[in-house]
Order: C-alpha cells, then sequence, then structure tokens
C-alpha cells in the first residue's frame, strides 16, 4: 500500500467523518419534521467561526469551544422557532427557500459579527505529525475521528436509552400517534434542531484547525453533507454516516488520482450518479412509503 | 372487456391483493365490496396503472396493460375518481373538466406558444363540452368557482364530470357516496343509473351497501385480498360466507 | 375572437409593454439604463424560471447554470470560433435546450429535495467546470465578448441594448402567457395540482415538467447570450449557485404562477440592492431576510397577495 493511498485514505476519512456529522445532522431535523435544513452548513461555520471568536477573547480552547456549540445551538433553537414553526404545513418549495433564506441570513450577520477573514483555530493537541504506514497525520485527525466516533455513540445512546431520545424516534415514525402518546411534538421538534445544530458545530470545531474558517466556510460543508445524507439514504442515521464516509473516500481519492482542481465537483458528481440509479440512498430510505 | 388474472401485489410482506381474477362485461355497471383493508383501492390503483403488479395480467380490450403508467392506462379508455379527491385546486371548477379533456384535444407546443388560430376555435368548443359535463353533474352554477372554494360534496361530483370529460370506456370510482348526506347519494345514485343508461361500463367501489345493491348487476367480494364471491347483487347479498364475512346478519 | 373584456394577463401584458415604453422618460442616466437591462436580462430568466416552479411545480436551484452556459456558449462561439454573434448566440441557446432535454428526463423523475439536490449539483458542477478549465474560459477572471452585430449594424450602447431586451421580455411574457392559457399549460397546472389525477386524465407528467423544464432553461441561456453580449465581459459568477438563488427568491418573492410576478419579482430584487449600495454590507441580511419573511407571511408571492387584497376589497 503506497503512502500516498493512505494519506488519500486518511483526509478522506476525516472530511468524510466531518460530511458524516452534518449528515447525521440533517437526518435528525428531516426525520423529525420532514424539513430539510439548508442552513445546516452555517452550524458548522458558527463551531468554527465562534470558537475562534472566544479564543481571541482571551477564553481556554475547551471553553471556547462549548460556548461556540452552546451558540451554535441558540442559533438553532431560534431558527426553528421563527422560520420553520411559522411554516410548518407550508409545500416543499416554500420550506427550501426558507431555510436557503435563513441561511443567506445567518451568513450575512456572521459576515457583520465577525469579519470577511479567514481565521484560524489552534488544534487541540499540537501540530506535531504522526507517522502511520509511511503517511504522516495531524494529531486533530485524530480527535476529529475519535470525537466523532463518540458522538455516534452518544446519539445511539440517546435514542436507544433515554426517553427524550426515544420521545423522538416515535415522532419521525408517527407524528400522530406520538402526540396522543402525550409526546410534546413541538418541544421534540425543538430538540431536534438543538440536537442538529451541536452535531453541526461539533464537526465545525473539529475541521476547524484542519482547514481554518471563515464566514462562509459553511456553504459547501452543508452542501456536501446533504450530499451524504442523500447518498446514504435520507432519514437513515447509519446511511448518514456510511454516505458521509463514503463520499469523503471517493472525494478524496479522487481528487488525489484523478484531478485535485475538480475536488468540489466530484461530490456533486457522485451526488447526481446517486440520485438517478440510487434514488433511495445506498441503504435506502427509512420506511416503505404508502401511497 | 377487462379481464384480470392471478393479480397480486405486495407491500412490504403484505399482500394487499393475492391472486384475483375477474372479467367484466362492457356496458354493466359492476361493484367491488369488501372490508376495511380488503384491497379494493389496491386494485383499483392496478387497474389504473397508478401500482405496479407484482405478478398478474390485466388485458383491456384484448390490450395487455399490465406494468404500463397511468396515462397509458387513461389512453387506453380507463378512467377513474378517486376516495381521496384528487381534485385540481390551483383551477376553477371549468377549467377541471376542461383538463379532463386532455386525450380529445391536439395542441402541439408550437400552436400552444404562438397561439395559433385554431387553438381558439378548439378551446371554444372545449369549453361547451366542459359546460355540458358539469349541468350533467349539476354543478353548471360552480364553473368559474375556484375548486378549493366548493364543498365537499360538490368536488365528489366534480371529480366525476372530469372523468366523463376524458371519454372513458371504462369508469372506475373509488367511494363516490364517501362522506356524503342521503340527498347527495340520490344524486349520485342518479348519476350511475344516467351513465349505465347511456351505455358505460362502471365498476364501483363502495362501502353504500343499498346505492350497490340498487345501481349494480354484477357485485365481486373482496375480502384480505382475495375474492370471496361474486354474481348478482340478491345472490352475493345471501352468500352465507359474505355475510359472515362483511355484510353482517342484518344487511340493509 | 370574443368580445369579452380584457383577461388579467391581457391587462398585465399591455401594462408591461407601456411600462417598458415609457421608462425611458425616467431614466436620467446610463447608469439606470443599465439597471433597467439587468433587471430585463434577470426577468427574461424569472419568467422562464416561474414556468417550471409555479406553473409545473418543480424547482431548480441549479439555474444560473443555463444562465451562464448560454453566456460563456455564445461568447465562445462567436470569439473563439469566429461565428457570427447571431449565429453563435442561437446555436449557443440551442445546445443548452439539448443539454437541459438530455439531463431533464433522468432528473426529473425525482420529486421535493431530490430535485432541489440534482439541480443544485448541476448548478454547481457548471459553475466550477466554467472557472477551472481557464484555458478556454479564461477562468475565475472571466472573458472579454464580441458584441452583437448583424449585417453591418453593431448593437451598442445602453439605449439600444434597452429597446432590444424589452421587446425580448415582451416576447418572453406573450410565449408564457400563450402557453399558461392553452391546454398544454392546464396540462402543466394539473400536474402541479395533483400528478395522479393528471395522469388519470392521460397527462405523461415526465413529458411536461421536461417541456417546462427545456423551455425554462432556453429563456436563461438567451438572458445569459444577451446579457455576455451586452457587458462585453463574463465571469463564472453568472452561473454561480449564489445567482440561481437570486433567480428563485425573484420568482418566489414576485409570486408563483404569475408571469408578471417573476417580472415584478426580478424588478424589485435587481434594484433594492441597487439603492441600498450604502448597505452593501448588509445585503445578505437583508436578502436572507427578503427570502424568509416572504415566505413566511406571503406564501404566493408578491404579485398574487397584493391581487387578493385589492379584490378582498373590493367586494362589499
Amino acid at each position: 500500500m503506497s503512502a500516498s493511498f493512505v494519506q488519500f485514505v486518511l483526509s478522506g476519512l476525516t472530511a468524510g467523518a466531518i460530511y458524516a456529522l452534518v449528515a447525521l445532522g440533517f437526518a435528525i431535523i428531516y426525520n423529525a419534521s420532514g424539513v430539510i435544513n439548508f442552513a445546516q452548513g452555517e452550524f458548522v461555520m458558527i463551531g468554527g467561526m465562534a470558537t475562534a471568536a472566544f479564543i481571541a477573547t482571551g477564553l481556554p480552547l475547551a471553553v471556547s469551544v462549548v460556548l461556540a456549540i452552546l451558540v451554535a445551538v441558540l442559533v438553532g433553537v431560534a431558527l426553528e422557532k421563527l422560520a420553520v414553526e411559522p411554516a410548518r404545513n407550508a409545500p416543499v418549495v416554500t420550506l427550501i427557500i426558507i431555510t436557503i433564506g435563513a441561511s443567506i441570513l445567518i451568513r450575512g450577520l456572521a459576515a457583520l459579527v465577525w469579519d470577511k477573514k479567514i481565521h484560524a483555530v489552534p488544534a487541540f493537541s499540537g501540530e506535531t505529525p504522526i507517522a502511520l504506514g509511511g503517511a504522516t497525520l495531524l494529531p486533530q485527525v485524530l480527535w476529529v475521528l475519535g470525537a466523532s466516533a463518540a458522538a455516534v455513540v452518544a446519539l445511539w445512546w440517546f435514542f436507544n436509552r433515554t426517553l427524550a431520545g426515544k420521545a423522538m424516534l416515535a415522532v419521525s415514525h408517527n407524528r400522530l400517534a406520538a402526540r396522543l402518546m402525550g409526546i410534546s411534538v413541538g418541544r421534540v421538534l425543538l430538540m431536534s434542531f438543538a440536537l442538529s445544530a451541536a452535531l453541526g458545530a461539533l464537526a465545525g470545531v473539529l475541521i476547524a484547525p484542519i482547514a481554518f474558517t471563515s464566514w462562509d466556510a459553511g456553504v459547501m460543508l452543508g452542501l456536501k453533507g446533504f450530499a451524504a445524507a442523500i447518498l446514504g439514504g435520507m432519514g437513515n442515521g447509519a446511511g448518514a454516516i456510511v454516505g458521509g464516509l463514503v463520499l469523503g473516500l471517493l472525494e478524496s481519492l479522487g481528487a488525489g488520482y484523478v484531478s485535485s482542481a475538480y475536488k468540489d465537483v466530484f461530490a456533486f458528481v457522485i451526488l447526481l450518479a446517486a440520485l438517478v440509479f440510487l434514488p433511495h440512498g445506498i441503504l435506502g430510505r427509512r420506511a416503505a412509503e404508502r401511497v | 372487456m377487462l379481464r384480470v388474472d392471478n393479480l397480486t401485489k405486495r407491500f412490504g410482506g403484505v399482500s394487499a391483493v393475492q391472486d384475483v381474477a375477474l372479467s367484466l362485461s362492457q356496458g354493466v355497471v359492476h361493484s367491488i365490496i369488501g372490508p376495511n383493508g380488503a384491497g379494493k383501492t389496491t386494485l383499483l390503483n392496478m387497474l389504473s396503472g397508478i401500482y405496479r403488479p407484482d405478478a398478474g395480467e390485466i388485458a383491456f380490450e384484448e390490450r395487455s396493460l399490465a406494468g404500463k403508467s397511468p396515462h397509458d392506462f387513461a389512453t387506453a379508455g380507463i378512467g377513474r375518481t378517486f376516495q381521496n379527491l384528487q381534485v385540481f385546486y390551483n383551477m376553477t371548477a371549468l377549467e377541471n373538466v376542461m383538463t379532463g379533456r386532455w386525450l380529445h384535444e391536439r395542441c402541439s407546443l408550437a400552436a400552444a406558444l404562438l397561439r395559433l388560430p385554431a387553438l381558439a376555435r378548439a378551446e371554444r368548443k372545449c369549453r361547451a363540452e366542459a359546460l355540458a359535463l358539469l349541468q350533467l353533474v349539476g354543478l353548471a352554477r360552480w364553473a368559474d368557482t375556484p375548486a378549493d372554494a366548493m364543498p365537499y360534496g360538490a368536488l365528489k361530483r366534480l371529480e366525476i364530470a372530469r372523468a366523463l370529460a376524458a371519454e372513458p370506456k371504462l369508469l372506475l370510482l373509488d367511494e363516490p357516496a364517501a362522506g356524503l348526506n342521503p340527498s347527495e347519494t340520490l344524486d349520485i345514485d342518479r348519476l350511475i343509473r344516467e351513465l349505465a343508461a347511456r351505455g358505460l361500463t362502471v365498476v364501483l367501489v363502495e362501502h353504500n351497501m343499498k346505492l350497490v345493491m340498487e345501481v349494480s348487476e354484477h357485485v365481486v367480494v373482496l375480502v384480505q385480498g382475495q375474492k370471496l364471491a361474486e354474481g348478482a347483487p340478491a345472490a352475493v347479498s345471501s352468500d352465507p360466507r359474505v355475510v359472515e364475512a362483511y355484510l353482517g346478519t342484518e344487511a340493509c | 375572437m370574443a368580445a369579452a373584456p380584457l383577461s388579467a394577463s391581457r391587462k398585465g401584458f399591455l401594462a408591461l409593454a407601456a411600462a417598458i415604453a415609457l421608462l425611458p422618460l425616467a431614466l436620467p442616466n446610463a447608469y439606470t439604463y443599465e439597471i433597467a437591462i439587468l433587471v430585463g436580462l434577470n426577468a427574461i430568466a424569472c419568467v422562464g424560471l416561474n414556468l417550471l416552479i409555479g406553473y409545473a411545480g418543480q424547482i431548480s436551484l441549479g439555474h444560473a447554470g443555463f444562465f451562464g452556459l448560454g453566456a460563456y456558449g455564445s461568447a465562445l462561439l462567436a470569439s473563439r470560433y469566429g461565428l457570427p454573434p447571431l449565429a453563435a448566440l442561437a446555436v449557443a441557446v440551442g445546445a443548452v435546450a439539448l443539454l437541459a432535454w438530455a439531463i431533464g428526463r433522468p432528473i426529473l423523475r425525482l420529486k421535493g429535495h431530490a430535485l432541489a439536490m440534482a439541480t443544485l449539483g448541476f448548478g454547481i458542477i457548471v459553475s466550477v467546470v466554467i472557472a477551472n478549465e481557464d484555458q478556454v474560459t479564461g477562468g475565475p477572471d472571466g472573458m472579454t465578448v464580441v458584441p452583437l452585430s448583424a449585417l453591418g449594424y453593431t448593437l451598442a450602447g445602453e439605449k439600444a441594448w434597452y429597446w432590444v431586451i424589452g421587446a425580448t421580455l415582451l416576447a418572453a411574457v406573450w410565449l408564457a402567457h400563450n402557453l399558461i392559457e392553452s391546454p398544454r399549460g392546464r396540462a402543466l397546472r394539473a400536474l402541479h395540482g395533483s400528478e395522479v389525477a393528471a395522469g388519470a386524465l392521460g397527462i405523461d407528467a415526465a413529458r411536461h415538467k421536461l417541456s417546462a423544464f427545456v423551455i425554462s432553461a432556453v429563456f436563461a441561456a438567451l438572458a445569459g447570450a444577451m446579457a455576455a453580449h451586452y457587458s462585453g465581459f463574463i465571469t463564472p459568477s453568472k452561473a454561480s449557485f449564489v445567482h440561481s438563488i437570486e433567480l428563485v427568491t425573484m420568482v418566489v418573492f414576485g409570486g408563483m404562477a404569475s408571469t408578471l410576478g417573476a417580472v415584478v419579482g426580478a424588478a424589485v430584487l435587481t434594484t433594492l440592492p441597487q439603492l441600498l449600495t450604502v448597505f452593501k454590507e448588509y445585503e445578505m441580511v437583508l436578502l436572507g431576510g427578503v427570502m424568509m419573511l416572504t415566505m413566511i407571511f406571503m406564501p404566493q408571492g408578491l404579485v398574487p397577495s397584493l391581487a387578493r387584497l385589492l379584490a378582498a376589497r373590493r367586494k362589499p
């Protein structure tokens, strides 16, 4: 196995883990509300930018990270309350435009509150590269992979072992029945946005030391995360993870072996191919749909 | 006219319709009855091309239609109404029925874009025909009303007018009397008789036994996706198996 | 033809014609003419996009891709391959129509979010390819375009272009109105109303969605090609995701299922940023805010909502 192949695989997995987290965010909101949140990428951006901003005020890294995630959660909750809830029964086109508008708004606010420059965030545990099978990897990569895996485990525990998580699953399977069981759908929706925002912000925080961050860093990441979610099967949690990793790997290998100039295009070519040939995604949609 | 053999449709692991065989003759009012979940609407959806059967054959006027798309079924001459109204709420009643004339209009893209004179004449004719159909179902006064402002009973009749506009050879009516009060049901009853008198072949899916018994000549009973019995209304309603499975001891 | 009172669409068309004819009286300088031209170009693309979004009920988040392909196609054919500019324009638009037909067939089988995503992917692929193939297209810095000329006459200057684009816009609106009021227009609206019921009436959903898609692509490509020859210069930003979103916003804001609404939307959302250049920093906040507020409070769009208000006011 050549060193460059290992390198491509590692960077692919790193990007893939980020895409997976973003895709999970999409999946959670979609399952709870049927809405595709085109503003998901902005949570990623907020994670990175807010961390950089808090660090600039002198706060330690760990505190900045936590605060940044909290800021994203607040924005997510505000988005749900102010934009999604008033238009909950609107047709798909309307909701798509609302969330796209929200993403533009949030980006505009980020440019105003912070600035349009590129910001750096210090790596969590230093910059000394580690040698692995002829390739080198940054310690931050281990953070990305490790924290993403931990997040996935935590989510699994949340959805399967806690009452709140089970309530969310119930709503995603049958809203009316859940309501009849006494579950507050409104609160579940709020939670789904909060959770997705946290996931997105976590992804942004993890990747910022590697890829830098700026006011519009969320656009491409959001779009690719969405592509990953569709690739794995919209609404399917495991699909989001598989889709993210597959997308990251294919993109990295494509950029490495085919053309690095077109790196951004790979994700969308894969997406288009997937939509046309595998409309239900790799792992398929969540449940059979009755006409 | 319509022959169906071994028709089967599965959803997940459940057979909604299993091995159903039917032979429907022309010019007759047929009814399909059965308890909820018996597969009646699934059957109708297969007969109009909305569902693709997992097995079996559908032959309409000796032409095989199984697996074709909905508009192929429509072109072959099968029309239908829907249990859950599928009215075009973004149009007026008249426009709904005019849309039903689609199969009988020649409208090329060029003619549409350039507003060729022949089109204007065709449109006038279409309007008149649509108005006549609205009159037939008693909705003439609603002609220019947006469909989303019309009452439920009127909408049920609108769907029938729209389906008739396509001049179908076979009309599938999916619970046309559902949710209607007795006087509205009587209107539907009269309408179906009128259509039958004109020689239209009708397949009626209904729960209203009174309507079914009065209007149909041939009744098919579906239970749990399979055909339980068929025959003349009187014979079927006194068949002990049917009574036990569906009608209950005192059917009125 | 009937001696009935003018239909709403006929009135709208005449109002638009009057507006185009009289506007120059209010335009003081070349800069304002330029804004009017920009409005016209966006409006042509929006009228086409409205057919797809408002009438056929589909969505495209990548229409700037067609705009850019029309622009670059015409520019390249005229500048690099020496075709007479009018021929270049025609060939470019024709090529885009073919492309739209080819990719439309598989893509339009998708619905809702999947369709949105597919069109988005298409748009991004186009804009990245244009930006990357700098040998051919001049890359991110753009390329120059020869002006439009035919039979020895060169179309140049704001005033001349204003009339050409105004006429083109009127033609586009006329064609769109004709289509909508024809049986084919009813078929499209039927698809939007209930695809299932339309199928049961013999309306082939795939064919009609495809024709709406191709027509809207043609309008966008034409607008793009004219934009290229007018400004003498194009950059890949004309094919960007942002431009696609702007076009969709104009259609939705002005009023879906309203051709005039699309024109109004283009007019408002093209001039507003120009007027607010003072607030350049707030441009995104305003755009995002407008999109959200419109869809939450006026989901039908500006023109239909106003029309409804007026109609309600008229009834006692």
